[in-house]
Parts: structure tokens; sequence; C-alpha cells
């Protein structure tokens, strides 16, 4: 793999006595597909949030393109080209794509008037990007008339606008039907085809399974594997693993995966 | 009401006229079935103000053939207009503004404290509208910063105002015959081939609304913040001050038609604006503008305007009896708003 984006080093973040994250590890390098899986509890959301800048790391570094960063906010990490997408997708579903992807960035030309024109032509060319042409819409449609995976694919060309380098999906497939689920996991691979990065949230094992080059599991605040695809063998494989974290026993074959990449 | 009885506006017309080959392809594609689609709610406005005249001119024809008519409506319509079309941008940004009749009355009498000095109406006619924008100001801020509802809030505030030009004036008005020789009432409140000057001035200002609404960076983020203000703030869009800017410019709006119909009658009196209140609230509502946010239609309000306007001209001149004004409005107001439900869909 290419550059490294963005590393986690032992980031440990705690509520009170509650510990979110107990030194967490994690990397993401370019055009990569990671997956993070989690049980509900297990310090998904916390991560995304450090990720994100929303939320600050009690300690420990975060390092992009290999150099440690100060002061890290959301804006610091927008700069650093990681955009979220999060599960609630954030899109003003009574307007049109065109609007939901300019939202607070409208490209306008002198006292603020609207680039109509321009606005449509880029709004076309990044919803292509992804793979996300139809011939029942276009970007003139409201997002309310959309499937759920065709907004999440706007909530998606909004992220990549600003040259993101890494995309951070929040449980993008949550109440998505299998065709919807499909058309999400088009759009990532487009994604990563373009050179992008992405960090995969799931909840569905099989479906980070089938979309992620590498996969992190995280319980209880700790990571508990890291493993490469070719390390793993089905998805029944991670569901086993995961089960055996929660209660202890083994998968050899998988442990050993973890220590190697560690 | 239940989702089932909306009708579902892209099935019957999403599949229909899909050019194979062109990448984007939509109903819209084709110039006139975009134009109805993007611009139903104002179109269906137009059809209650269509049916509406006809039953008038069915009533009795005669009358309405008659030029004065137009003209009494052509002179008071422009007033009711400049605070219709603001009071969308209000209505779309998920507010309401009930203290517009107020800022009309509090803007036009220091219209008429300048020009009853002896200054130039041009001066009077700058001050008002300053009057209007920090009136708008303050309004906007006491229910955006201080958090209040915008109903409640601006009813009060409609009282105070209102209540507090009535203390100082104890009732009186003020004449002010020496408008009729300024240059600023030929310009704004003359004729011009027996058409009243101001419809032009209101027409312009519809226009310049709609292009800001459509247009403009400003409508955008107020359809935005109308619609979903959590994620127009995770966008980066200052969410309170959007806010306050309808409020500003419903203010200005009000300015300027407390203005208008103070020079069209060469008189202030402490109730300016006070009749305007649920005329023009209806035109929002008749013209299209849904209520809960997000979504609206400058035009449409305009025609919604023009509708309402003539409701009451209309009644009296087909020959029924005054008391019929209100039962009228009712109808039109139910009606329409029948006709916007199956109109338009909610998308949530």
């Amino acid at each position: 793999m290419g550059e490294r984006i963005i590393e986690l080093r032992d980031i440990k973040k705690s509520y009170g006595q509650v510990y979110a994250l107990g030194g967490v590890n994690l990397s993401v390098d370019r055009g990569e597909v990671v997956g993070l899986i989690g049980d509900n509890g297990a310090g998904k959301s916390t991560l995304i949030k450090i990720l994100s800048g929303v939320v600050k790391p009690t300690s420990g570094d975060i390092l992009v393109r290999d150099k440690p960063v100060n002061g890290w906010s959301a804006a610091r990490s927008r700069d650093a080209g990681i955009e979220t997408v999060f599960q609630d997708r954030a899109l003003a579903v009574q307007q049109t794509i065109v609007r939901n992807i300019f939202m607070g960035r409208e490209l306008t030309g002198s006292m603020g008037w609207l680039k109509v024109n321009k606005e449509i032509e880029e709004a076309s060319r990044l919803m292509r990007e992804i793979g996300f042409t139809s011939k029942v819409f276009t970007p003139h449609s409201i997002v309310g008339q959309l499937s759920g995976g065709e907004r999440q694919g706007v909530a998606i060309a909004r992220a990549i606008y600003k040259q993101a380098e890494l995309i951070i999906l929040d449980e993008p497939t949550t109440a998505l039907s299998l065709t919807e689920t499909a058309k999400v996991f088009h759009f990532v691979r487009q994604v990563r085809a373009s050179g992008r990065s992405i960090l995969f949230i799931g909840h569905n094992i099989h479906h980070v399974f089938d979309i992620a080059d590498r996969f992190v599991v995280l319980d209880r605040g700790k990571v508990a594997l890291t493993a490469d695809r070719s390390e793993v063998k089905s998805a029944e494989d991670l569901i086993n693993f995961m089960e055996d974290v929660a209660h202890p026993g083994g998968l050899p074959g998988l442990h050993d995966g973890a220590e190697q990449r560690a | 009401m239940s989702k089932a009885m909306e009708p579902d506006l892209q099935t019957p017309l999403g599949r229909t006229s899909g050019q194979v080959g062109k990448e984007w392809s939509h109903p819209s594609n084709h110039w006139l079935r975009g134009f109805v689609l993007d611009n139903r709610a104002s179109l269906g406005t137009l059809a209650v103000f269509i049916v509406m005249m006809a039953v008038f001119m069915i009533a009795n024809p005669t009358v309405f053939t008659t030029w004065y008519l137009y003209s009494s409506v052509l002179t008071t319509l422009p007033v009711a207009l400049f605070v219709v079309v603001p009071l969308v941008f209000v209505v779309t940004c998920g507010e309401i503004d009930l203290s517009f009749p107020a800022t009309m009355g509090f803007a036009s009498w220091v219209f008429a404290l300048v020009v009853q000095a002896g200054y130039d109406p041009f001066l009077g006619i700058a001050a008002a509208v300053v009057t209007g924008t920090l009136l708008g100001f303050l309004v906007g801020s006491l229910v955006v910063y201080g958090g209040l509802s915008s109903l409640i809030a601006t009813l009060g505030m409609n009282f105070l105002l209102r209540g507090l030009i009535q203390i100082i004036n104890e009732g009186k008005s003020t004449s002010l015959s020496s408008l009729a020789d300024s240059w600023a009432y030929k310009i704004f409140s003359s004729q011009f081939w027996g058409i009243p000057v101001q419809i032009f001035w209101a027409i312009a200002f519809v226009v310049f609304a709609a292009l800001l609404y459509n247009r403009h960076r400003f409508g955008a983020q107020v359809k935005v913040v109308g619609d979903n203000p959590d994620s127009a703030k995770q966008m980066g869009i200052d969410v309170k001050l959007v806010r306050v800017k309808v409020f500003v410019f419903t203010g200005i709006g009000a300015a300027i038609a407390g203005t208008f119909s103070v020079m069209i009658n060469f008189t202030w009196w402490p109730t300016a604006g006070d009749g305007y209140l649920l005329p023009v609230l209806a035109s929002v509502f008749v013209g299209g503008t849904p209520t809960w946010g997000g979504i609206g239609t400058v035009v449409g309000g305009a025609i919604g305007a023009v509708t309402v306007s003539f409701i009451q001209t209309g009644v009296v001149a087909a020959g029924l009896s005054g008391f019929y004004v209100q039962f009228f409005n009712g109808l039109i107001i139910i009606l329409s708003l029948l006709g916007h439900k199956w109109n338009q869909a909610r998308y949530r």
C-alpha cells in the first residue's frame, strides 16, 4: 500500500472514570478500504469522533502523512483531507441533490449570486465519479425522492467534493435493503478506484467483509484483531473470532495473523 | 393525515420520458413538463385565481370590464406584496413573523415625522427603511438568540410596538399634504398611463426577491436551514445568522410597505398596517408555501396576494353584500390549502 494518510498511536479516551478507548492503534493507507467492526459499546463511535476531530483524545498521538499533529480539531481533520459521513447523513431531504452537495459552500460569483450551471456541472462530475448515475433522476432531483442507498450516494458525493483523501463512512448500510446496500458498495469501490481511502464502519460483518481490504475488530476499547483480507477465509471466521473475544477460546490462525501484523 | 393519501409524484411522471442515450434524463427534460413540475405550487395558485375570477365575471360581467376595479386593487396590492414576499422567506426558514404590522406602523411613523419636520421625503424613506431594519434585527435577535418561539414572541412584539405608537401619539393621525408636490410621490405613488405606479415597484421587488430566493446563496441557505437546521450547522452554515437575516428582510419589507401606504393616503394613522396581518399571512399560504419550512415560492406568494386582494373587491363587485367577503376569504383559503396538499408531497 502507498502513503500512510493517517495513523493513530495509543489513543486513549476516557469519560470521567470510564475508558471508551484504552490505547488504540489504527492506520489507513492511500487507496485502501479498512473495515472497522465491533459490538455496541466497543468504542467505534468514539474512534470516529476522534478521527473527524469532533472529540479530542485524552492521550495518544495522531500522525497525518507520518507527521505528528498538534491541536487536532474538526477543521484540522478536514484540512488533512478527512471527510466523515455520519450515520444520519445530514441531508436536507426537501432540497435538490445539487443544493445538498453544495450545502454551506455554495459556488457563488459576485455579490453571492449562485453559479447555477457550474454547480450542476460539478455535481454531475462528482456523481459520475462514484458511479451514481441514473435515467430516473438528475442533479435537480429532490433528495426525498431517492432511496436510502442513493441518499448515501449524495452524502458520499458531498464528502469527496473537497478532494477528500479519506472518507469515513459511519454505518452506511444500516437500515438499507440488499439492492441499496449493493449501491453503496458500488460507490465505495468507485471511490477506492479513484485512489481515495475509506474507513468503513459496520455492524453487519457480512457487509464489511464484502468490501474491506483490511479488518480491524474493536472490543471494549481495544483493537482485538487486525487482519488483511487474505488472512480471513470468510465472514464466518470473523464472526467466530468476535464471539471468541466475547467468550474467550481461540482461533489460532487468526491470532497469528494479528500478531504478525502488529 | 396518512402518508398513503399523498400522491407519489415521482412514479406517474418519473418513468415516462426517459431519453435513452443521454446520461442525465428526467421528467424535467422536456422543458414544459419540467417547468410545470418545478412550479406546481405557484401554477396551482394561479389556477385558483383564474377560477375565482371566472366565477366573479360570470356573476357580473359588466363590473369586471371597468378599469376602476383593477385600478383600486393595484393601489392597495403593492403594499401587501412588500410584506408577503419577505414572509415567504421567514416561513421557508421554519419561522413566522406576526410583528410586521407594527413594524409597518412604526417605520411609516418615522417617515411621517421626517416629512412633517420639512425634510425631503426621500430622507424619510431612508429613515423608515433604517427603522425597519433595526426593528427586524430586534425581533429576530429576540427570537433567535433569546431562544423564543417566533409565533409567540413576534405576536408579543406586535402588541408592544403598536402599544408604544398608540401611547406616544395618543391615537392622533398625522396629515402629510405636502407630499403631493414632492418628487418622491411622483416616482413612487403617482399614476402612469392610468396605472398606479407603485405596482411597478412592487413587481420589481417580487422579481428581485424571487431571484434572491432561487439564485442566491441567501435563498439557498434559508431553504436548507428551514429543511434541516442540524445538518446545515454541520455543513458550516451560521444557522442563527440566517434566521436573524430573514427577520431583518421582513423588517425592511414592512418599512417599505408602510411608507407606500402613507404615500397613497397622504396621512399616517397610528393603526397603519394593522389590517394587513391576516390577509398577508393568508396570501403566503394560499400562494403555496407550506407551513413546515424548507420549501416555498415567492411568485406563488405574490399570486396569492393578488387572489386575496381580489376577493373583497370581487365579492362586492359581483353584486353580493359585504357580508359575503369573509365567507369567500375562508373558502378560498381552504380550497387552496386542499389543492396544495394534493399537489405537493412532503418528504422527510
